[in-house]
């Protein structure tokens, strides 16, 4: 089998969902004829119609309102919020009607929201942001943030599946940089499982999306410098979180450091060291340490930006704290 | 009757409301039988409103209660105009409306109360409640939304070809809002089947028209969404009847959308705490007397349909009853069950899981 990109995985689960049920459909601004701002649904329209792949007006309350109106009538709507910082414009939306339906009405919202997200492409504040904690407070949502082609591939066709509304954040700056190989048949990935993406027994970072990949490559150059054993839990589903396997890896390793692209204050770092503290205070020999984003918006000159965002240096710095205390 | 005086009509005084008794044939196609089964729904609304005020003085509700009096023909005449198998999402003063989907009396009661077999098992209030297969949608607080939800409810109608349409309320002062303009310039796009009842009764809260809106009519600005725009007599039910009639056999045809204005005058506050100060004098008085919309249509009823006063009566007695029962269901049912509170989130997984001290 072939190698295929991560935006592809993306618009290969959208084929196959689209084939496989005729409630499935797309929509939002510029997905048809054009294919989308990053052309993750190219060649839906052709192949499916304009009936279900629609071209909206920009208009992302009414995408999501829209998208909820037709999954309480048994469709299964995908929609495509250009960037995901656009989100910020159907936040009443997500969060006082389709959060709630189901457990105000019991007639639920089994939709898809999906956007690229994150930065580390130079792109300015409004077209990097990761808004994924704004929801994750938010009881009735479910969030994943792949970090792998075959993540996005097999969790996009579980969201599809959910009978729930699932927020899924694809990281554009993984869109063409990371491949994978497709497993045979029908991959479904489960939501609310983390993946240990590497194995070790010395340290436990746990990440998320793109910093998986700087969490990794900080995990080698620390076996090569340090000789430290790192183990790297890529979450995957921030919502509900795998609180299994996040108590399982610091049973383990017994240190941890939560690494995130998204700024600090409000962060889901935040959270998963609090529910740490909480759950697994004795299994613990260092104090819980955060590598994220600093506290401001994400400005768009390299420079900067580099200077903002977590970089695998700064990883290596905070493991080796953790290590050592 | 001698026309009103236009300057003293409240929030939108400049329009002249057609009145009952004028010689236009009105709702063609309605039997004797369905023109008083109108009549029903009118009262069952207002008898159940006010049986509402005498638990809510009993301190026997949840929350705050919410009055459609005077606005009853406006949600009865409307709702009225659908099939079974259209949607409908309705919205603060829309009680008749719900009743006319199959909502009943004590559903309504148990919502108002809070009790563990309510239609949201005590989650939500008043008429925030919603069942797909009697064909309704409950709002949600935030005003707007609907628009938007509706549109994808009537789009899935278009994508697979299904004969319904849908019907959603949107006051005056939502009109306002950014959901209800990318709602409807939504549904407009994608020719959704969808009608938009705009209902003007000339207060949001306590801000009148004139406040909310620059627009002389709210029913003008269905040009600027392309689509089309009709105005009616909100409290003329069968008026209300003939106007969505025509909008919903539009959407039927492919059509596309419609936005209708009806007028109407919301008597009492937004809810019963609210002491309507920002209200001139006399003129809840005045609509209460000269354009009550089921005074009006009783005389309809009598002058035109050949009723007697003796079959009114019997509605009327028989709605008594009916919501005396519904009263005493819902005052019988259970408070729901706390640790219910925790379920329903999610289908998967179906419930949260307590806290370890509780």
């Amino acid at each position: 089998m072939a190698e295929i990109t991560y935006l592809e995985a993306i618009r290969e689960a959208l084929f196959e969902e689209m084939e496989r049920d005729p409630n499935v459909f797309c929509l939002g601004e510029d997905v048809g004829v054009y294919g989308g701002a990053f052309k993750v649904t190219d060649g839906l329209r052709d192949r499916f119609g304009a009936a279900r792949v629609i071209d909206t007006p920009i208009s992302e309350a009414a995408i999501v309102g829209a998208a909820a109106g037709a999954a309480h009538m048994g469709m299964r709507p995908v929609a495509e919020m250009q960037f995901i910082d656009f989100v910020a414009s159907a936040y009443d939306m997500l969060t006082n009607y389709v959060a709630t339906a189901r457990y105000r009405t019991g007639i639920g919202c089994p939709m898809v929201v999906r956007g690229p997200s994150g930065g580390y492409v130079h792109a300015g504040p409004f077209h990097s942001q990761n808004a994924e904690a704004a929801f994750v407070h938010t009881p009735g949502l479910k969030i994943v943030y792949p970090a792998t082609a075959e993540d996005a591939k097999g969790l996009m066709k579980a969201a599809i599946r959910d009978d729930d509304c699932v927020l899924f954040f694809e990281h554009k700056y993984l869109y063409r940089r990371i491949k994978g190989v497709m497993p045979a048949g029908d991959h479904v990935t489960p939501i609310g499982k983390a993946r240990i993406a590497r194995e070790g027994k010395d340290l436990s970072i746990v990440t998320y999306a793109a910093t998986v990949w700087k969490a990794l490559d900080a995990a080698e150059q620390l076996e090569r410098e340090d000789g430290l054993s790192v183990e790297v839990l890529d979450l995957r589903t921030l919502a509900p979180l795998d609180d299994d396997a996040i108590v399982a890896t610091v049973r383990k390793t017994n240190r941890v450091l939560v690494v995130h692209e998204d700024t600090r204050t409000g962060g889901i770092a935040g959270e998963i060291t609090a529910r740490l503290n909480e759950s697994c205070f004795a299994w613990l020999d260092a104090p819980v340490l955060r590598v994220t984003a600093h506290d401001v918006p994400l400005p768009a000159a390299p420079a900067l930006e580099e200077f903002v965002l977590p970089r695998t240096a700064d990883i290596v710095v905070a493991a080796r704290r953790v290590a050592a205390y | 009757m001698a026309r009103r005086p236009r300057a003293r009509l409240g929030g939108h005084a400049d329009l002249e409301r057609p009145r009952g008794g004028r010689d236009v044939k009105q709702a063609p196609g309605l039997s004797r039988e369905r023109k008083l089964e109108l009549y029903y729904w009118m009262r069952l609304t207002r008898s159940l409103e006010e049986r509402l005020v005498s638990l809510h003085r009993q301190s026997k509700l949840v929350g705050g209660l919410f009055r459609s009096l005077g606005q009853e023909a406006d949600a009865v005449g409307s709702a009225f105009a659908l099939e079974p198998r259209d949607m409908l999402s309705s919205l603060t003063r829309n009680l008749g409306a719900l009743l006319v989907r199959g909502a009943t009396p004590a559903d309504v009661f148990r919502q108002n109360m809070a009790k563990g077999d309510s239609p949201t098992r005590g989650r939500d209030l008043g008429l925030h409640f919603a069942d797909l297969a009697r064909g309704f949608l409950g709002h949600i607080s935030p005003l707007g939304d609907m628009v938007a939800v509706m549109a994808g409810v009537t789009l899935s109608f278009r994508i697979r070809g299904e004969d319904r349409v849908g019907l959603v309320y949107i006051g005056d002062g939502a009109t306002s809002t950014g959901t209800f303009h990318e709602g409807l310039n939504f549904a407009a796009v994608q020719r959704c089947p969808l009608v938009v009842i705009v209902e003007n009764n000339g207060y949001a809260y306590s801000t009148p028209i004139a406040s909310q809106t620059a627009a002389k009519r709210f029913v003008d600005k269905a040009v600027g969404y392309g689509v089309a725009g009709e105005q009616a007599d909100g409290n003329d039910v069968l008026a209300v009847y003939d106007v969505t009639r025509r909008a919903v056999d539009r959407a039927r045809a492919g059509g596309g959308v419609t936005l209708i204005e009806l007028l109407t005058y919301r008597r009492r506050g937004h809810a019963e705490h609210d002491d309507q100060r920002y209200v001139p004098a006399g003129e809840v008085e005045r609509w209460a007397t000269e354009n009550d919309p089921l005074d009006r249509y009783v005389r309809v009823l009598t002058d035109r349909e050949k009723v007697e006063q003796r079959e009114v009566e019997s509605i009327d007695a028989r709605v008594v009853v009916q919501v005396e029962e519904a009263a005493a269901l819902a005052e019988a049912s259970p408070t729901p069950e706390p640790a219910d509170a925790l379920r329903g989130v999610y289908a998967d997984p179906p419930a949260v899981l307590p806290h370890w001290y509780r």
